[in-house]
């Protein structure tokens, strides 16, 4: 009966020990180094406290940083939600060529997010590139998009949630799909108009799906910063720098690993304090487990 | 899988070989997108191999100078270090810092090898030295020149053979280059110096011409709020800012080639690199030239150096440099600029016949020759990579109306000051 | 409620669908004409499979594409087999711990393995994992979002199938093998989507651990690619980007009903 006992453990090790060497054991190394200077060659690391936290949250760029991934949270998330739930509305009305329609929302998942803002940096290329081209047939003037601080964050916000809406439709299609069509015949009897339907009956019903997305969508507006890399690099002075991109900024073009172990404990503490909310949400309104 | 690959077929050919000790060089080497390059340095290899029957050289091609550098300090840490690489000039003090590579002077015991060491053009040396000694090699270099389209320049009345020699006559070219739609819009810029990415090295284009240096050689003091880097900055501001005829906000590196071509812009400042494609690519004719002048001509120089590690044993260190020698010398340095488009790194080489003809036959080619008599080295300190970024944020900060040249750069200093103070 | 659609919000869907087909249509411009004409929209622009032979001359996608390949066929076999006993043991077993270990475990839900990619680029080169396939995978193998999945499913298999399949003489792995598994096929196939275009599309962890042509995705190959000083050649890199895009962009379109039922019977909605 020994031996039966050890099963589920048996079973569980080998994820486990992928999991923990991954991410448990990384997050407390981070710890560990944060609290040191970065070893070079010819100088070697010093015990230094919390003195890289104070350093790091009185750097005007992490602090630019830390706001810039805020707001960019903030705005993405919402609205490739939003955009999601109406394209999956759509595509699963009767629209006419709706299969055209559910296709050109889902490319963009599939167009790798390195090479679609190879893309999108000629879209926003001022003078000749398409976005000015358009907008000059209507008189407006040429706007250098990804090269004032004005408009470069919005821009890159753009193209994540052009890549984003399209996966999440999926999520909601499959959820509308699982609707039993005899409540929108129910509620066209009460006289429920389409938004009326889509307010009072769809909309909460497909709650546990928005959550699940929400959830996607929050780890990877912290998690993708692939097209940081292509169209602004961060720049214009650190506009578009977000947390993520900065880490590795610091870590493989500064080589400060010290610097960079203390960002990712600011990241982890981010995404902890927002796992917390989640979960306080998940335990209140939805029926997961 | 490639490094096991070779570390097999050396194995094998040891096992194969005779008595006679065999030294292996193994070559990290940066080449982004494999192709021509990779075949060039193979047979490099292969040559040098043939001259020298004891030594072993390996190429491993290791992607970009990001990846290079990254792969390079992880094999040094593992134990498993490279003989030699080419890294960015500019990471000579990172690495020293990291104490991983050997200087040369004291690879080089004749004095032949010792005056080999200074038969290099300045300007490329510069970036390799550190406390009087030289600790790479100029290898593949280029420095920015300006392209300008001759039928615009035509177009606009001005003589399509004469580019701008001065920072005055920049602007007042450009201002007449400059072209406007029946709405006021503009439809051709004059003059377009892109600033996104990495701006400090364009930018040092127009400081060493007002006659100032970024840092010094020690590469723990810089001079970003000297009154003549800030007069260069008002310059660059002023040319979209006061004179309009330049696009404002921060211009993106990637397209400026595009941008020249689409006649979008009827000038522009980039790399030596882009000849071949200009070359190939403007639907008009254009001219290379050297950098207007301000105080004194003057331009950065960019690229990858030759370095070599301390990890591997003498015997290894001493093959490397016979390596570097082989391909930094005037024949090899020829060859390489021809076939690549990177400047030949030293006087010698442009005096071979291979690189006179070639002369003969593209003279934009001797513009960045002409020019390296005024180039000074890049923008290069200890934590090399975080001050440059100090001084591109407030070089941008500047353009984007942000703060004042004068406010930003002296808050640059300041910044770029607490980061050096451990290495004074 | 399937009812037809207004026409006013049809002609917004279409804007929509639209736009968000720009980019691609764009990129079919651009590939298939010179690149003269990557700014002027001329329908008499000569046609030409030129960029394409340009790209896969210029740098080797064949490989990168076979490297995606792998990677995401290795991720995903990989991920259902220690994905599997994982929730098995949380959804059958009852065992001291199991609450911590299953709250660890869902750890990995919020902190991706990029988040750590100082510390797990140092792991992997002390494992001598820099610059290869498995290196790349190794952080991804064990997913705490499929382990959760599949024990909710787990969770849902009516216990006297297990008993039945017990009592004819299966062992532990047979009855996982035998009752669990099949019934979760459409679980495993909607994770399967989310796996293969998560690693598909991933780009930042491959960036830092792989060097060379033999280990680099297609994402790190365009890429390096497109950044180089001579600028962007967007005739080129369109063409590349269609090309290694195109296997899963065919995939979609002739599957695209099976995903979403896929995800409607797997729960995930």
């Amino acid at each position: 009966m020994k031996r039966r006992a050890l099963i589920p453990y048996l079973l569980l090790a080998p994820g486990f020990v992928l999991l923990a060497a991954f991410t448990h054991w990384p997050t407390i190394l981070s710890f560990w180094s944060s609290l040191f200077t970065t070893a070079r060659g010819r100088r070697p690391s010093v015990f230094v406290g919390g003195e890289n936290y104070a350093a790091a949250l009185s750097d005007p760029i992490v602090l630019k940083v830390l706001w810039n991934s805020a707001l960019y949270a903030a705005v993405t998330i919402p609205a490739s939600i939003a955009l999601a739930f109406v394209m999956a509305l759509w595509v699963n009305d009767r629209l006419p060529g709706r299969g055209f329609a559910r296709l050109a929302y889902f490319t963009p998942t599939i167009l790798p997010m390195v090479a679609a803002a190879n893309i999108w940096l000629f879209f926003y290329t001022p003078g000749f590139g398409l976005l000015d081209q358009v907008l000059g047939l209507f008189g407006i003037p040429s706007t250098n998009w990804l090269g004032s601080d004005q408009s470069a964050l919005w821009a890159v916000m753009v193209v994540a949630v052009w890549k984003e809406a399209g996966f999440f439709m999926i999520f909601y299609l499959a959820a509308f799909q699982a609707v039993p069509p005899s409540l929108g015949e129910a509620a066209r009897l009460e006289g429920c108009g389409r938004w009326g339907y889509v307010r009072r009956v769809l909309i909460p019903l497909v709650a546990p799906t928005t959550l699940f997305i929400a959830v996607n969508a929050l780890i990877n507006a912290f998690r993708v910063v692939d097209h940081i890399f292509i169209l602004t690099g961060g720049g214009p002075n650190n506009a578009t720098n977000l947390l993520l991109f900065h880490i590795y900024e610091t870590g493989f073009k500064f080589w400060d690993t010290a610097g960079a172990a203390t960002l990712t404990m600011i990241l982890l503490a981010i995404l902890g304090a927002l796992a917390a909310v989640q979960f306080f949400l998940l335990e209140r309104r939805t029926h997961y487990r | 899988m490639k490094l096991a690959l070779f570390a097999a077929a050396s194995a094998l050919a040891l096992s194969l070989g005779s008595a006679r000790a065999e030294t292996e060089v193994v070559f990290n080497f940066p080449v982004a997108v494999g192709g021509p390059v990779t075949e060039i340095i193979d047979g490099y290899a292969k040559a040098f191999m043939a001259e020298n029957p004891g030594i072993k050289v390996t190429p491993v091609y290791t992607g970009s100078y990001q990846d290079t550098i990254a792969r390079t300090l992880t094999q040094i840490r593992g134990n498993d270090s490279p003989a030699m690489a080419v890294l960015l000039s500019v990471d000579t003090f990172t690495l020293y810092d990291e104490d991983v590579i050997v200087a040369l002077d004291d690879l080089a015991t004749t004095d032949e090898e010792k005056a080999f060491l200074t038969d290099f053009y300045p300007a490329f040396l510069a970036n390799g030295q550190v406390g009087g000694k030289v600790w790479s090699l100029p290898f593949q270099r280029s420095t920015p020149v300006l392209y300008w389209n001759k039928a615009a320049f035509a177009e606009a009345g001005l003589d399509p053979e004469t580019p701008p020699a001065t920072w005055e006559e920049q602007v007042e070219f450009a201002k007449k280059l400059v072209k406007k739609d029946a709405s006021g819009a503009v439809t051709r810029w004059g003059l377009r110096i892109p600033t996104s990415g990495f701006p400090y090295w364009l930018f040092q284009g127009l400081t060493t011409a007002n006659g100032v240096e970024l840092m010094n050689a020690d590469g723990n003091k810089t001079n970003f709020d000297d009154p003549a880097v800030v007069e260069a900055l008002e310059y660059l501001v002023s040319l979209s800012k006061e004179h309009g005829v330049m696009q404002e906000g921060i211009i993106e590196w990637g397209a400026t080639p595009q941008a020249f071509f689409e006649g979008e812009s009827a000038m522009m400042w980039t790399t030596t690199g882009n000849l071949t494609n200009v070359r190939n690519n403007a639907p008009f004719d254009f001219g290379v030239a050297m950098l207007p002048a301000q105080k004194r001509r003057g331009a950065p120089t960019g690229g990858g150096n030759i370095f070599i590690f301390n990890a591997v044993d003498e015997a290894t260190q001493k093959a490397a440099f016979e390596f570097a020698k082989f391909l930094t010398s005037p024949e090899m340095a020829a060859d390489w600029s021809i076939k690549t488009g990177y400047v030949a790194v030293s006087p010698a080489a442009w005096e071979t016949d291979a690189m006179k003809a070639y002369a003969a036959d593209f003279p934009p080619a001797t513009v960045a020759r002409d020019q390296l008599e005024f180039a000074v080295a890049e923008l290069s300190t200890h934590e090399n990579q975080r001050v440059t970024r100090v001084l591109n944020d407030a070089l941008q900060a500047a353009l984007l109306g942000q703060k004042e040249p004068a406010a930003a750069l002296a808050e640059a200093q300041a910044e770029a000051d607490r980061i050096l103070a451990a290495y004074r | 409620m399937s009812g037809r659609t207004p026409p006013l919000e049809a002609v917004a869907a279409w804007a929509l669908a639209l736009l968000w087909l720009a980019p691609i249509l764009f990129a079919f411009w651009a590939a298939i004409h010179p690149p003269e004409y990557l700014t002027k929209f001329d329908v008499t622009a000569p046609l030409t499979l030129v960029n394409f032979e340009r790209a896969f001359a210029a740098a080797p996608f064949a490989q990168y594409m076979l490297n995606t390949a792998i990677l995401v066929t290795g991720i995903l076999a990989a991920q259902f087999v220690l994905c599997t006993l994982a929730a098995y043991a949380f959804a059958r077993y009852e065992f001291r711990g199991a609450g911590v270990l299953f709250s660890l475990i869902l750890v990995q839900l919020m902190v991706a393995p990029e988040v750590l990619m100082v510390e797990n680029y140092a792991t992997i080169a002390k494992l001598g994992l820099v610059d290869s396939l498995a290196g790349v995978a190794a952080p991804y193998v064990a997913s705490a979002f499929g382990i959760f999945l599949l024990r909710q499913t787990f969770r849902q298999v009516p216990k006297a199938l297990e008993e039945a399949a017990v009592i004819e003489g299966a062992s532990t792995m047979q009855v996982l093998l035998r009752v669990y598994v099949p019934l979760a096929k459409p679980v495993y196939v909607a994770y399967g989507l989310v796996s293969v275009s998560f690693h598909w599309n991933n780009f930042l962890w491959p960036l830092v651990v792989t060097s060379s042509e033999t280990t680099r995705p297609v994402t790190v190959g365009l890429q390096v690619f497109a950044s180089v000083d001579q600028g962007v050649d967007w005739a080129v890199i369109s063409a590349a980007a269609l090309a290694t895009s195109a296997p899963l962009l065919i995939g979609f379109l002739l599957f695209q009903r099976a995903f979403v039922q896929s995800f409607m019977r797997a729960g995930i909605r």
